[in-house]
């Protein structure tokens, strides 16, 4: 009888999978693997291979992986510094540090549009002080620019976690025992927060492979992502298969990288 | 025994001179002095709060005192980095590092101070064997209870060899049981290794079952410094007697020598030197106040509460407007009329505290 009901109250959550998640991968992958009249092709799928594509791609991978690593690069040592001193209200200042996350993200973009155009906020100021314009708007520059600022969050927050929960007698007896800094941080602290950059590093790589409107908005059509290309079959050509199939590629990639990420964390996990 | 360590253990290794600490305003040690001679059993003991951590902390080097200077061997290691000192802790809540194994653990700091594989690798045989955990080395962390990680952290800490192992309340987590296999333990670590021991606890039973010296401090101060049974016999001051057990400490007047007027009654004692008049602190062990017949004893009182202890039943007696605290293995049914009686050399004199002292002597009950 309990058993029976437990059973269904889960109902909602598998027609929830069934609905949003199980049924639009099955489309995608229907669509992906047949042309408009319905027949099987690998077509779309090849169509990874064109140059355009190929591009677009590479692009992606490329923006992807710099962006993970200006993130993660600016998020450690904040984490740490975060972690470390004791803020009367500790709490307080990590959600300043949040508080942009909770502004829709297409706001922010937009703001950063406003701040780096050519007769933008920035080069209005540069201009009033004397200093040459600066003109990345419309470049990848730019585009990272943007998802750093978008993503920063996503790889912060896993890593200023996992520092968190390294307690500090664990540093005193590492002194205890001899070790110097350069030593607690590479046999205690950086081990102990492998699942935190780990989680970090999935939570901002995959969105910025995929992204389209941050490369829309501040790469002003000159910066062709393979989720601009993507945007494009869907909304503008309407063609869904082709959509799909390069969908489908990139869903290739998203999963291959994150199995790669994952083979690092082989770090049991911590109490 | 005494005589015997004694010899071993004439040099002083550790000298704590006129130390003051403070935490945010509140003063934790207060112009501190002490000193530990090689090879001794050493414990702090004292509630908490009385600084008997942080004076551990500043000898491991996680706390600098705002003044005074530390002595180690006689080189000034004031404000030398912990991780630069020849002595290791052995913390309270074991501080084992989650992320390596056993072995990992334990070749910590051996790996730090570069020794070879062979050497890592006997010493962390030998220390296992050391604390009963041998064939542990690949298990994890997690695997271990509190007992046996509590045993790592101290085999982690001596297969470096330190001249002093610091062990902050290492047993605190444990039940009593088990608490007193560690303690047994424990002495037979020391004997064996014939390196001091600095203990930090709040349990007297321990301090007494192990140490050679107890430091008995209160609120910054050292109330006692004493061989265990210096300390339980002949407490110093009221503080000291209450907290090594509970005992009947009861405002008095010394009368003249071996005189002493408690609850209006006078009593023979075997204390001199007080002057006369002079108001001082009884202290009357509950184990050496007899009952007997009422008309036998000092005063007259009631049993007002019973309770069976296993070896002896504890009592509470209602005499002369205090409530009297025996320990009897007779058998005395509330309700008893019966006489309070102690002999004379059962009875201490100690002086009330003087000035400075008076703040941390308070007994907070």
């Amino acid at each position: 009888m309990s058993k029976l009901k437990q059973q269904f109250l889960a109902g909602p959550y598998l027609l929830w999978i069934v609905g949003f998640i199980l049924l639009p991968v099955l489309m995608i992958l229907y669509y992906a693997f047949t042309n408009a009249d319905g027949i099987f092709t690998l077509e779309y799928i090849f169509a990874i291979g064109s140059e355009t594509n190929r591009k677009a791609i590479g692009l992606s991978l490329q923006l992807g992986i710099i962006c993970t690593i200006i993130c993660l690069l600016l998020s450690y040592p904040l984490a740490m510094i975060l972690s470390r001193i004791q803020f009367k209200n500790q709490g307080f200042v990590v959600f300043i540090f949040m508080l942009p996350m909770w502004m829709n993200f297409m706001l922010r973009i937009l703001a950063w549009k406003l701040l780096l155009s050519k007769n933008g906020v920035i080069n209005t100021l540069l201009e009033g002080i004397g200093m040459p314009e600066i003109s990345i708007i419309n470049t990848p520059v730019a585009v990272v620019l943007g998802m750093v600022y978008d993503f920063l969050p996503f790889m912060l927050l896993p890593i200023y976690n996992s520092m968190t929960r390294i307690r500090k007698d664990w540093i005193e007896a590492a002194q205890d025992l001899g070790a110097n800094n350069v030593t607690i941080f590479f046999k205690i602290i950086l081990p102990l927060t492998v699942s935190g950059i780990i989680s970090g590093i999935v939570m901002v790589f995959v969105p910025s492979l995929t992204s389209f409107a941050i490369s829309q908005v501040l790469g002003g059509g000159q910066v062709l992502l393979i989720g601009n290309v993507i945007e494009q079959d869907f909304m503008q050509g309407m063609q869904w298969n082709a959509g799909s199939g390069l969908s489908f590629v990139l869903m290739i990639f998203v999963i291959a990288s994150m199995a790669l990420v994952n083979l690092f964390d082989k770090e049991e996990p911590v109490k | 025994m005494s005589e015997m360590g004694q010899k071993k253990m004439s040099k002083h290794l550790i000298d704590f001179i006129d130390i003051s600490k403070s935490f945010e305003q509140t003063p934790v040690l207060d112009e501190f002095n002490l000193y530990i001679r090689e090879n001794e059993f050493l414990t702090l003991l004292g509630p908490s709060g009385c600084g008997k951590t942080t004076t551990l902390r500043m000898l491991g080097g996680f706390e600098t005192p705002d003044s005074g200077q530390i002595f180690f061997d006689g080189k000034d290691i004031t404000y030398l980095p912990a991780n630069e000192r020849k002595l290791n802790t052995v913390f309270q809540k074991y501080s084992l590092f989650p992320h390596m194994s056993i072995a990992e653990n334990i070749a910590f700091g051996l790996k730090i101070s570069r020794k070879s594989k062979s050497y890592i690798d006997d010493k962390i045989k030998y220390a296992l064997k050391l604390v009963n955990l041998d064939g542990y080395e690949k298990r994890s962390v997690h695997s271990l209870s509190g007992g046996q990680q509590q045993r790592i952290a101290i085999a982690r800490a001596i297969v470096n060899e330190p001249k002093v192992l610091l062990l902050d309340e290492p047993l605190g987590a444990l039940d009593l049981k088990l608490r007193q296999n560690m303690q047994y333990e424990l002495i037979r670590l020391k004997e064996e290794l014939g390196i001091t021991f600095v203990y930090v606890t709040h349990d007297q039973e321990e301090a007494l079952t192990m140490s050679d010296t107890i430091v008995v401090m209160n609120q910054g101060y050292i109330q006692q410094i004493g061989t265990p049974e210096d300390i339980y016999n002949e407490p110093e001051n009221a503080f000291v007697a209450d907290f090594i057990g509970h005992s009947n400490i009861i405002d008095g007047i010394m009368i003249t020598d071996r005189l002493v007027e408690i609850l209006g009654v006078k009593m023979p004692c075997v204390d001199e030197g007080f002057g006369e008049n002079t108001p001082v602190d009884v202290v009357i062990r509950p184990e050496d106040v007899e009952l007997v017949e009422p008309a036998d004893g000092y005063m007259e009182g009631d049993v007002t509460s019973l309770i069976f202890k296993g070896v002896h039943y504890e009592l509470d007696v209602q005499a002369n407007g205090y409530e009297w605290l025996v320990h009897t293995t007779k058998y005395v049914p509330v309700g008893t009329h019966v006489g309070i009686k102690v002999i004379p050399f059962n009875i201490q004199i100690m002086h009330k505290p003087e000035s400075s002292d008076e703040r941390a002597v308070e007994i907070d009950e």
